[in-house]
């Protein structure tokens, strides 16, 4: 074991938010390993209350600036659950593909511009303009592609314009989604590309069992909506999703923390792949196996390699919504909204996790109640559990401070934390 | 940090500025919007030396020109930390409807704050402060309005700066860039829209996609408040509706708050 062991990073690098990490270690004890959280808290809960149902997915969606796609079909699901509006299959796939798109340029946006430069050794993806331009070049054409797709679809890549409740504001243009076709295949080239710089990567073998959460496939890897499921063993329906969730209120951070059967769980890509592994496509899975990544995969390192699997599903099941979409004739865009009192829930796996939107309204279709427990918040309490070991394990066996923080800092990213989301 | 060829401009090097990005409390989407640009981004970085980017980048340097701030203040640390770049800075640019007006962070300013706190957190202790934009603590040198920002705007005044050009917003309002794009007006749809009195300059991002503006830019010059009111009403849209729309972003609050005021607008939910 180490002596002495001193690092304190005030407001961590190439992630999303305000978040410091402190590890200290006096002879040979660990005194402190913290994940703290200093997001300023927006308080979009009490912001909600006493605003028409319309304002929900708009306002909402702005948790999030990088899964604003995301935050915004969660609130309408819930909008539309509480009002018993039935989305047509249309706006489902549309939805879908949507959902798709934003998850891919997530991911990539992870892998390339905050994963990627650790273990090239760089301090972010500037340098690598120079030392590794083939890789900024890829990465940054399937990111454009994604983004493109968002346009056209959500009428925006960040804080979209035309999902609303009841459907879609206007349709794409077909010709636009034949296009999309030709341009998501050349993509599939381009995961391959990930994949064989990823398989380069040195990913730290640090494992720690914990519980994963996640919706529950129904003959299908999911998305948007249905049962949630733990690899413990809990099921619960989305309703019930304060049950699966369990939020309470630390000390160490301004977000709220989640616990299940254990004292922390985890969600994000990991999880879904832990609970949902039989429901990938066959190309994802065999990237997923081609990297020793099967249920139940302990190691939080592999939830890069984990975004990396959902990149390679997401791109093809888009292929076949685009298939279905161009076979099939535009139907109306958008359902009539009649609001009525009553509570929905949304569920929706966005590329951080499983996130919840809750709202409670009155007969005039007002909120009363707001409620929204997102990803990273639920990822904290597992963090933090995982940092504590990384500390101890590592310090054991005699390693460098500045290796230790790399690691650490390495640990935290590869959860891809959305902070100010958490905190919201 | 170095970045491509130095750029010219009619053959002269245009100067490289140093630029750094910061925070405040928000989604951090209006950083995120210049990573969004894949296809000029790496122009982009050729035009300025981004030496603080903490969403992107792990070096960081206090040597900067143009400060980039993203976000509204919410607490006292914001305070202090929003008064050291601005000692740091020549130019402090509030970078989109967040840091400008608040942005729907400031929609916490109708109620009080022992009300949020308890509605978010219970009894357990946090800190808040009512919702500010940036020029309410600091002296803001330029604004770039838009919830998001638009990256090609960024791009433009970024591009003004650097060759030393004056940076001009458009005076007009967006119903001048919609009609010009031949849109159906939305409130003959049936959708209430600001376009008539919020500043343009987005190309109107939102209308064109058959959406209604929420005025995330604030006002243009000479909007007409009380024409648009009344045509809100001719239209047959709610008070409320009406009222949504003006408070959303923090750009009209003078309006809003008299309008909330006036029309006994509260629900009982303000404690």
């Amino acid at each position: 074991m180490k002596v002495d062991c001193n690092i304190n990073i005030h407001h961590l690098a190439r992630v999303e938010g305000h978040g410091n990490i402190r590890i200290k270690i006096h002879d040979g004890e660990l005194q402190e390993a913290k994940w703290e959280v200093v997001e300023t808290p927006r308080f979009f809960e009490a912001i909600l209350v006493g605003k028409k149902w319309d304002n929900a997915p708009w306002i909402c969606g702005r948790i999030c600036g990088i899964c604003s796609i995301g935050h915004t079909l969660a609130s309408i699901r819930a909008v539309e659950n509480a009002f018993g509006i039935i989305p047509t299959s249309q706006t489902q796939k549309l939805r879908l593909l949507l959902k798709h798109m934003e998850t891919l340029q997530s991911h990539i946006l992870h892998l390339y511009f905050l994963s990627a430069p650790d273990f090239l050794n760089a301090g972010s993806v500037f340098p690598l303009i120079k030392s590794h331009p083939g890789i900024v070049i890829k990465a940054a054409g399937i990111k454009k592609l994604a983004n493109d797709m968002c346009d056209c679809i959500g009428g925006r890549r960040m804080h979209p314009t035309r999902p609303v409740v009841g459907g879609f504001t206007m349709l794409p243009d077909k010709k636009e989604l034949i296009k999309f076709r030709e341009r998501l295949q050349d993509v599939i080239n381009g995961l391959l590309f990930t994949a064989e710089l990823f398989r380069t990567f040195n990913i730290p073998d640090f494992v720690r069992e914990t519980e994963f959460v996640s919706l529950k496939g129904d003959g299908n890897y999911p998305f948007i909506g249905g049962g949630l499921i733990s690899t413990d063993g809990v099921a619960k329906k989305e309703q019930e999703y304060k049950q699966m969730t369990n939020e309470y209120i630390v000390s160490q951070s301004t977000s709220k923390w989640s616990r299940l059967s254990r004292r922390s769980f985890a969600v994000g890509a990991l999880a879904r792949i832990n609970n949902n592994f039989e429901f990938l496509h066959p190309a994802a899975r065999e990237v997923s196996l081609s990297f020793g990544l099967k249920p139940l995969t302990h190691n939080p390192f592999m939830n890069n390699i984990a975004q990396l699997v959902e990149c390679v599903h997401v791109v093809n099941e888009s292929l076949g919504l685009i298939e279905e979409l161009l076979d099939s004739e535009w139907t109306e865009p958008r359902q009539e909204v009649v609001p009525k009192k009553g509570t929905g829930v949304g569920a929706v796996e966005v590329p951080r996790g499983i996130l919840y939107h809750c709202y409670e309204f009155d007969e005039a279709g007002h909120i009363v109640k707001c409620d929204c427990v997102i990803p990273t918040s639920q990822n904290h309490a597992n963090i933090q559990h995982d940092l504590e070991e990384l500390a101890v394990r590592y310090a054991s066996e005699g390693m460098k401070d500045r290796n230790i923080e790399l690691l650490a800092e390495m640990l935290v990213r590869s959860y891809d934390p959305c902070i100010s989301c958490s905190v919201h | 940090m170095d970045a491509g060829p130095v750029r010219t401009y009619l053959g002269v090097p245009l100067y490289r500025p140093k630029v750094a990005f910061f925070e405040f409390s928000s989604c951090e989407g209006c950083q995120l919007q210049l990573l969004n640009n894949e296809s000029s981004l790496l122009d982009f970085l050729a035009l300025v030396d981004v030496v603080n980017f903490r969403e992107a980048m792990k070096e960081k340097a206090d040597d900067y020109e143009i400060a980039f701030v993203e976000g509204s203040i919410t607490r006292s640390d914001e305070v202090k930390r929003l008064k050291d770049i601005r000692s740091k800075a020549k130019i402090l640019v509030a970078l989109g409807s967040c840091a400008c007006f608040g942005g729907v962070n400031q929609l916490k300013n109708r109620f009080s704050l022992d009300w949020v706190k308890k509605e978010v957190y219970g009894n357990s202790p946090v800190e808040t402060e009512p919702v500010r934009p940036l020029e309410d603590v600091v002296k803001v040198d330029l604004k770039i309005f838009g919830c998001p920002v638009k990256k090609e705007e960024v791009e433009r005044i970024v591009t003004n700066i650097a060759i030393g050009k004056a940076v001009v917003h458009p005076k007009y309002p967006i119903c001048t860039e919609c009609k010009a794009h031949e849109n159906i007006c939305l409130f003959d749809l049936g959708e209430p829209c600001l376009g008539p009195i919020t500043r343009g300059g987005c190309d109107s991002w939102c209308p064109n996609n058959r959406f209604g503006c929420w005025g995330c830019r604030g006002p243009a010059e000479d909007a007409n408040m009380e024409q648009m009111e009344k045509i809100m009403k001719q239209y047959s849209f709610s008070e409320d509706t009406i009222l949504d729309r003006l408070e959303c972003f923090g750009g009209f609050s003078a309006f809003a708050d008299a309008l909330r005021k006036s029309g006994e607008k509260n629900k009982g939910t303000s404690a």
